[in-house]
């Protein structure tokens, strides 16, 4: 679940984490109303994704009329794919410098990091990149969490490369072990796999306010949140707290599947996500373009391959369907007649083929075969079957 | 010879009662695995199918000698099911259950190292040494003794290599599932550091995929340390677009990191044969253990 900007402020704030005044706009007329009650006003789009502003979705305005035609046009906006619903209206900042401050899972240490870096703002990833030097980092203990004495530390290591910070380092410090503490309880508390602050402005009287939140929360714990997701997106739990996801992405997930739309025209299923990825991989070796992912999950039923060949085939584009079963115990001649039976029900003109292991496997190809859909004996020649099929020749 | 399961490995199975777990017991025992009990609170006493039922991980351990354990929990239950047999000190916990959150598995995995013990999984298949003990879900019937040792990060597909090296004549030592989890237990690195050791291990299949940096990782380890056993390595995933979770938690590409490529230059560079397909997994062991 990704929030969006304004709801992860609001996590922020009930933390005790101070951000700046705003209101939640969804026409231009709120927008407008907004600026006459904040005065000078950042309008923000409100899309689970970065790069916004680079992409016209924010705009400063200082009369009610700016801010009427602006959020016109922002509203109006699509950002690499998502489509503008709301914009975040919110009082200016003065500012003096701007920092990053963000926590993430680190894979290798199998913790969570707090990220700290003096040289906050749009170009983090190019610091990192550049200068990691200029980038501090701390592995706080799971059960012990960060010490505000690891934080100060953190801050002072950053703080102490920019002479501009001489004087004011330890104010600083003493102000980022209050805000790191309490962003890192929103990370725990919330099961955040990110957890960020870009840009963390400092303003001339040396508070610390967040002027920006992203904030995305594991899935597998939904379930401890779904207060979170109801309240924030009015939809069920479980679901993505965003609209605009993807329509064939968001079907999938009603279906219990798990799906990633691609732009190919190809369809695959397979069982388990390492075998379902290879067979992508297998039906691009043989030259063709794959146009989705759906792993139907370990074990494979036949009224799950049903439910898989139904949402591979709502995407107009794919040409044929591959399906690549490693059957294990599952009976080979029970997926066999699952899959005849779901093409006649769901009337499947487009080429199939079936590549699968399991018991009575010989069985389950027979009846294939006889069905007019296509077995393969390996996944690499049902790959190459299935690309000549969909290009209208012979496999 | 094998690895972190043999003949004389005792196995507890937590969730011995659910759907899974008792399915599951009657798999591992059908293989020849010694399962000595089963923990399910509330049912001390009870037996499933004659394996005596605990209450909890440290009476099964005092009154059964259990030195391995098997979780087959709901993924709500699970970190604290495997710090439960961590704080009981059993040398080896294997997870199976799937989708457990993140943080859970952040706080599981320091505990178990705190107390110097070793986990497999979350979200993994478990481990096998054919003819002498299974725990997990890998499919009783593909596997067959022999000189290969296993690794993967993806079950179904570390079942095609066991079952295509089975069927042309090459078994197992040992097959370690290590899971599709971005925070885990046992570690690429870790589980060659125990086939260096085992001498009957004579070559190691590696199934990788897409995120993190773990193959990587084994790979720079490859190299520092001169392992010597033949590798061959699988990775899935190079046709998988950036930024896409790709069904495992743990299979995302995210920036530079992560990427099919980078983990076959750096396999590539520590010396191990790439295999493009299950075909070309069986025909590059076969070439290294000497038999095309």
């Amino acid at each position: 679940m990704k929030l969006l900007e304004y709801q992860a402020k609001q996590r922020f704030a009930a933390a005790g984490i101070e951000i700046p005044k705003g209101r939640l706009a969804r026409t231009p007329d709120e927008a407008a109303s907004a600026e006459r009650d904040l005065g000078r006003i950042a309008i923000k789009a409100q899309v689970p994704i970065g790069g916004r502003g680079k992409a016209g979705g924010i705009a400063v305005v200082d009369s009610p009329e700016d801010a009427r035609a602006e959020a016109e046009r922002i509203l109006n906006l699509d950002i690499r794919g998502y489509p503008v619903n709301s914009v975040w209206c919110e009082q200016g900042l003065e500012i003096e410098s701007e920092f990053y401050l963000g926590i993430t899972l680190d894979r290798d240490r199998r913790r969570l990091v707090i990220i700290f870096s003096a040289s906050g703002g749009m170009e983090i990833e190019q610091v990192a990149e550049e200068s990691p030097e200029k980038i501090s980092k701390l592995w706080p203990d799971p059960f012990e969490g960060p010490h505000s004495f690891q934080i100060r530390q953190l801050a002072f290591q950053a703080l102490g490369q920019d002479s501009k910070f001489r004087e004011s380092a330890a104010k600083i410090a003493n102000a980022l072990a209050g805000v790191a503490t309490r962003l890192y309880d929103v990370a725990t508390t919330l099961d955040a796999l990110t957890c960020e602050i870009n840009p963390l402005a400092l303003t001339p009287d040396g508070k610390l306010i967040a002027a920006d939140g992203k904030l995305e929360i594991d899935d597998n714990a939904a379930w401890r949140h779904r207060d979170v997701a109801e309240e924030i997106a009015g939809q069920p739990a479980g679901t993505d707290a965003v609209s605009g996801d993807d329509p064939f992405e968001e079907e999938a997930k009603r279906r219990g599947l798990t799906y990633v739309h691609l732009q190919g025209d190809i369809g695959c299923i397979g069982n388990g996500a390492g075998l379902a990825m290879n067979t992508l991989d297998l039906v691009k070796q043989q030259g063709g373009e794959p146009a989705n992912f759906l792993d139907v999950g370990g074990g494979a039923s036949a009224e799950k391959v049903r439910n898989a060949l139904e949402m591979v085939l709502l995407d107009s584009n794919v040409k044929g369907v591959f399906i690549n079963i490693f059957g294990g115990i599952t009976r080979g001649d029970e997926v066999a007649r699952g899959v005849v039976q779901a093409r006649d029900e769901l009337q499947i003109k487009k080429p199939l083929v079936v590549r699968m292991t399991g018991t009575r496997e010989e069985e389950g190809r027979a009846i294939l075969q006889e069905a007019g859909i296509t077995p393969a004996l390996s996944a690499t020649e049902g790959a190459r079957a299935i690309v000549a099929l969909a290009k209208g020749k012979q496999p | 010879m094998s690895v972190l399961v043999n003949s004389d490995s005792r196995v507890l199975v937590q969730g011995i009662t659910g759907k899974e777990g008792s399915f599951h017991t009657e798999q591992m025992r059908a293989f020849g695995t010694n399962v000595v009990a089963g923990v399910s609170p509330g049912k001390s006493g009870q037996d499933a199918n004659g394996v005596p039922i605990f209450d909890t991980v440290a009476d099964a351990v005092q009154e059964t000698g259990a030195n391995v354990a098997g979780v087959f929990v709901p993924p709500a239950f699970a970190a604290d099911a495997i710090m439960e047999s961590a704080a009981s000190l059993v040398p080896l916990t294997v997870c199976i259950t799937e989708f457990v959150p993140v943080h859970d598995m952040l706080k599981a995995v320091s505990f178990v190292q705190r107390h110097g013990v070793r986990l497999l999984g979350p979200n993994c298949p478990g481990i096998a040494t054919p003819g002498a003990c299974k725990v997990g879900i890998i499919p009783n019937h593909i596997n067959a003794p022999g000189p290969v040792g296993i690794v993967g990060r993806s079950g179904t597909l570390t079942y095609e290599v066991i079952q295509g090296l089975g069927q042309s004549g090459m078994g197992q030592t040992t097959s370690v599932g290590i899971g599709g989890d971005p925070v885990m237990g046992l570690t690429f690195t870790e589980v060659l550091q125990l086939f260096a050791a085992d001498d009957a291990t004579r070559a190691v299949v590696l199934i990788g995929e897409i995120g993190g940096s773990d193959e990587e990782n084994a790979a720079a380890w490859m190299r520092e340390s001169g392992f010597d056993k033949p590798v061959v390595a699988f990775i899935s995933g190079r046709t998988a677009p950036p930024g896409k979770r790709m069904g495992h938690a743990g299979a995302i590409i995210s920036g530079n990191t992560g990427t099919a490529q980078s983990k076959i230059d750096a396999l590539t560079a520590a010396g191990a044969a790439i295999a493009d397909t299950i075909e070309d997994v069986v025909r590059l062991t076969a070439e290294r253990l000497g038999r095309s």
